[in-house]
């Protein structure tokens, strides 16, 4: 019976969403809404493989920009709608997903991260002589003025992004429960236990590093309509990759719900701190170091994340 | 398009710079291959270390090479100290894996925001008489900003050979990362050693920043691209070797240098990642493995 109340709840809170749509006027709630939602799906992405399956992705910006250039060239090229844009640009992150895990998942867990890391590089690389895209001089993305029934387009690809953020909660949850998900937790646990036992490890690898990929392009289809402009420096921005990593690490990694507070947590504090400006010539770079000196803080102090703290906190005052 | 002359100075210059590419990877042979540490920070070290020689010498006018010597004991210092924080927080509780990478990935960014916030996104870079200056055999012109790196990569990996395989703290850096249970038999602490040697680890990136500021202009993202350089020199090195990763590193150099010349310098960075990759697929043993 559980199970159904969290779809319900899903489809409740994208109802909420499209209320707040709607009946709240100030435009920017959605821009700044848009990009936490893009974070929960990035970290969700991130922890179907590194939380669930115990495979560190470094390259969760190539992952993104995959999505968004996928987008940018299908526009130019056929003029498809955003439907479709963002179902292509995650079968496009989910290829690559796979190609890199079946390249190295192979060998031991290290050498999957630093391919990862690698693949930022070489992606970009790409990328800036793609001059199709744009290049490295970047290019623009003229957005339309309305979308179905909202009066601003932000508002509506807010409603995009919420409902994708549901989709990726959705899917690691279905994930989390499921026998799939036990073969992942076997793996992330003993994966040389697993193999004995007659967990198929190579290939559940692959499935979770495809669906990891392609979540994040998903999240990055979108993303051009978002911004009007995109470089290759702004698409591969380290952000999305530190961001991906710290959020579900700091929330939590074994359960689906660890990268959601992580990525709230995280993703409404750099808002925050982005509107507030502590102090005079504090920009993006002060959010930086905040999520960076957190992740390395959590991960030496509170290694199971905040649902661990909390759920030690509980265990005490049971006891 | 295509000369001799042309072709000769691409192979120079590859071999020039792959020795300056052995500089930026052997602390990473140490610290990946030998002791099984995979510091992804290891490149953001040695963008530290550009710019502690770039405040040198625009402060007190210190020759490049002076300084990344000067800074070795201090680099030294902040390798044992964070090995030691990677040991007692990870290593110890087998819990490296995950949160291992995790922790050396926060590192690379707390010390490249550090670094935006202190000097901005200006590409730095120093200069001093020798520097500009270059000698010509034939056709092909050997520029000094590229030679003496090299000699000085040269002479740090030889200095490196001996030092672990003649020196008695040496030998236990080898031993500890064959068989550390045998070593600790032997009556050795083997977190000593390995402290020992990841601050040694580090301390070479004090001299191969020295060498990058020399070599190109610096800004703090720059340490990104040498990521997949040093590590697919380490790992086409076979892991543990330090004369693999010497020769691994000229290989690069020279492939690095004839795409650039013959297809285009914007497509340099994407070599390291071939290498990396293909080396994986096809021989995850390096080139010298069995």
């Amino acid at each position: 019976m559980r199970g159904i109340w969290f779809w319900i709840a899903l489809v409740a809170i994208f109802v909420a969403g499209n209320v707040l749509t709607l009946t709240i006027e100030n435009t920017f709630l959605f821009y700044a809404g848009y990009t936490v939602l893009q974070f929960v799906v990035l970290a969700t992405a991130w922890n179907i493989l590194g939380g669930f399956t115990g495979y560190v992705n470094f390259g969760s910006a190539a992952f993104f920009a995959v999505g968004a250039y996928t987008s940018i060239a299908l526009q130019k090229w056929l003029g498809l709608p955003l439907p479709l844009l963002i179902v292509a640009g995650g079968v496009v992150a989910g290829l690559i997903g796979l190609g890199v895990g079946f390249l190295t998942l192979r060998l031991r867990g290290v050498f999957f991260a630093i391919a990862t890391l690698a693949l930022a590089v070489v992606l970009e690389t790409v990328v800036t002589n793609w001059e199709y895209v744009g290049g490295a001089k970047g290019t623009y993305v003229i957005p339309p003025d309305g979308m179905l029934y909202f009066d601003e387009f932000i508002e509506g690809l807010f409603a995009v992004m919420l409902l994708l953020a549901l989709f990726a909660v959705g899917v690691a949850k279905a994930i989390n429960d499921s026998r799939f998900g036990r073969g992942l937790a076997a793996i992330r646990d003993d994966e040389v236990a697993a193999e004995a036992t007659g967990v198929p490890t190579l290939r559940l690898k692959l499935i979770s590093t495809t669906v990891s990929g392609a979540l994040m392009g998903i999240a990055g289809a979108p993303y051009p309509l978002y911004v009007t402009y995109v470089d290759p420096v702004s698409a591969f921005n380290l952000t999305y990759a530190v961001n991906a990593i710290a959020m579900p690490l700091i929330g939590g990694t074994t359960v689906w719900f660890g990268p959601v507070i992580g990525a709230l947590l995280l993703g409404v504090m750099q808002q925050w701190l982005t509107v507030v400006q502590l102090f005079e010539g504090a920009g993006q770079e002060l959010n930086l170091l905040v999520v960076g000196v957190m992740l390395v803080g959590f991960v030496i102090l509170a290694p199971q994340g905040i649902v661990g703290l909390i759920r030690r906190l509980f265990g005490r005052r049971k006891a | 398009m295509f000369s001799i002359d042309l072709l000769a100075n691409a192979v120079v210059a590859g071999v020039l710079l792959g020795g300056f590419y052995a500089a930026v990877a052997l602390g990473l042979t140490i610290a990946f291959g030998q002791l099984d540490v995979v510091n992804i920070a290891h490149p953001i070290f040695i963008i530290f270390g550009s710019f502690c020689t770039y405040v040198a010498h625009e402060r007190l006018g210190l020759d490049p090479v002076v300084t990344g010597v000067l800074l070795m004991p201090f680099f030294f210092v902040i390798g044992v100290a964070l090995y030691s924080v990677y040991y007692s927080s990870f290593e110890r509780r087998g819990d490296d894996a995950l949160r291992g990478l995790a922790f050396f990935f926060g590192i690379l960014f707390i010390v490249e925001v550090l670094l935006i916030m202190t000097f901005g996104v200006d590409y730095r870079l120093v200069e001093t008489a020798y520097i500009g200056e270059s000698i010509h055999l034939g056709g092909v012109g050997i520029p000094f900003r590229l030679l003496v790196p090299f000699l000085v990569a040269a002479v740090m990996t030889a200095g490196l050979y001996f030092y672990l395989s003649r020196t008695f703290i040496g030998r236990a850096i080898l031993a500890v990362s064959q068989d550390r249970l045998a070593l600790q038999l032997m009556g050795a602490d083997p977190v000593r050693i390995k402290r020992i040697a990841f601050g040694l680890a580090l301390a070479t990136t004090a001299v191969a920043g020295a060498l990058l500021i020399m070599i190109q202009p610096v800004e703090p993202s720059v340490g990104r691209l040498y990521i997949g350089r040093a590590f697919a020199i380490v790992v086409l090195g076979g892991m543990t070797s330090i004369s693999g990763t010497f020769v691994a590193a000229l290989l690069l150099g020279v492939v690095e240098s004839l795409v650039a010349t013959f297809i285009g310098p914007s497509w340099a960075p994407a070599v390291a990642f071939g290498f990396l990759l293909i080396t994986l697929a096809v021989r995850p043993a390096g080139l010298f493995g069995r």
